[in-house]
């Protein structure tokens, strides 16, 4: 739609301004996956609770604003093949590499980090690759 | 107060991701998809979220301790090293494969049916099982 990059904008915006809080008021970088994987493993310096409060706020608020505004629908794939080899990959992947499309990506690029720079680059190439490579060539997506 | 902030952190993470379209898988895969209906929402997001980000670490490095006084992320570390480049491959495949990234997943939990919690629960495992495998790789076959 001719609209959805002004939406990318002001959803872009609300992203960068739940970093600039974690950062600026609890000294966290906002991380998706070193929050989750902290939970798992039980690195990082944040608390238990304060991962689980800050995963509540991301899951939660969508939940109010799905019964404001409707449901978006996420056109996810129903393969439980595709989804249990990308989720492991998503899974492996950001904790080896310390980061994903928020840690590297948002919080290590807008601080002119070398790494976020390199990471990013790595996971958008793989993942161009990965799309040409999975709906073009093999067509399992 | 940090488990405050923390919500009101993680709340408007969960709003962005919601507002800029990104639990969409299409939007996602077709951003990835160059030569396919390349869609280039993606890039105004994170065109968007750096925006902030990049204030709040002009403000932080002028700071000795964030607002509420725990100590400030360190210096990012400068070396490239074999791990961030498989690691971020290996992530950048799932995310082409699925259209998933760790937040999305998070903030699509109530809304995307059971794939959601099938593509979380491979995550999570994989997760559990990365520092191992990295302790692994590190010894077999040393980065440097």
């Amino acid at each position: 739609m001719p609209m959805d990059w002004i939406w990318g904008l002001i959803g872009g915006l609300l992203i960068g301004s739940g970093g600039a809080v974690y950062l600026l008021m609890n000294g966290r970088i906002m991380g998706a996956s070193g929050i989750i994987g902290g939970l798992v493993d039980g690195s990082g310096r944040a608390t238990k609770w304060e991962r689980l409060i800050f995963l509540a706020g991301v899951a939660g608020i969508p939940v109010m604003l799905t019964a404001l505004f409707g449901k978006i629908d996420t056109h996810v794939t129903d393969n439980i093949g595709v989804l249990i080899a990308a989720g492991l990959l998503v899974g492996i992947g950001t904790r080896i590499a310390n980061g994903c499309t928020s840690g590297h990506g948002v919080c290590g690029m807008s601080r002119l980090s070398l790494r976020g720079f390199a990471a990013t680059i790595f996971y958008i190439l793989a993942g161009g690759l990965g799309v040409v490579l999975f709906r073009h060539i093999l067509g399992v997506i | 107060m940090q488990l405050l902030f923390a919500f009101i952190a993680g709340g408007l993470f969960g709003a962005g991701l919601f507002t800029s379209g990104m639990t969409d898988t299409t939007k996602v895969q077709g951003w990835l998809d160059v030569f396919g209906n390349w869609d280039p929402t993606l890039a105004f997001v994170m065109g968007g979220a750096m925006v902030p980000m990049a204030i709040a670490w002009i403000i932080a490095e002028k700071r000795k301790s964030s607002v509420l006084g725990t100590p400030l992320p360190p210096n990012p570390s400068t070396t490239i090293d074999r791990n961030l480049a498989l690691g971020s491959v290996m992530f950048g495949l799932g995310w082409g494969l699925a259209g998933l990234c760790p937040g999305p997943v998070i903030a699509s939990l109530s809304y995307g049916g059971s794939s959601l919690w099938i593509f979380l629960i491979a995550m999570l495992s994989g997760m559990l099982v990365a520092p191992h495998l990295r302790l692994r790789l590190d010894r077999q076959l040393p980065a440097e």
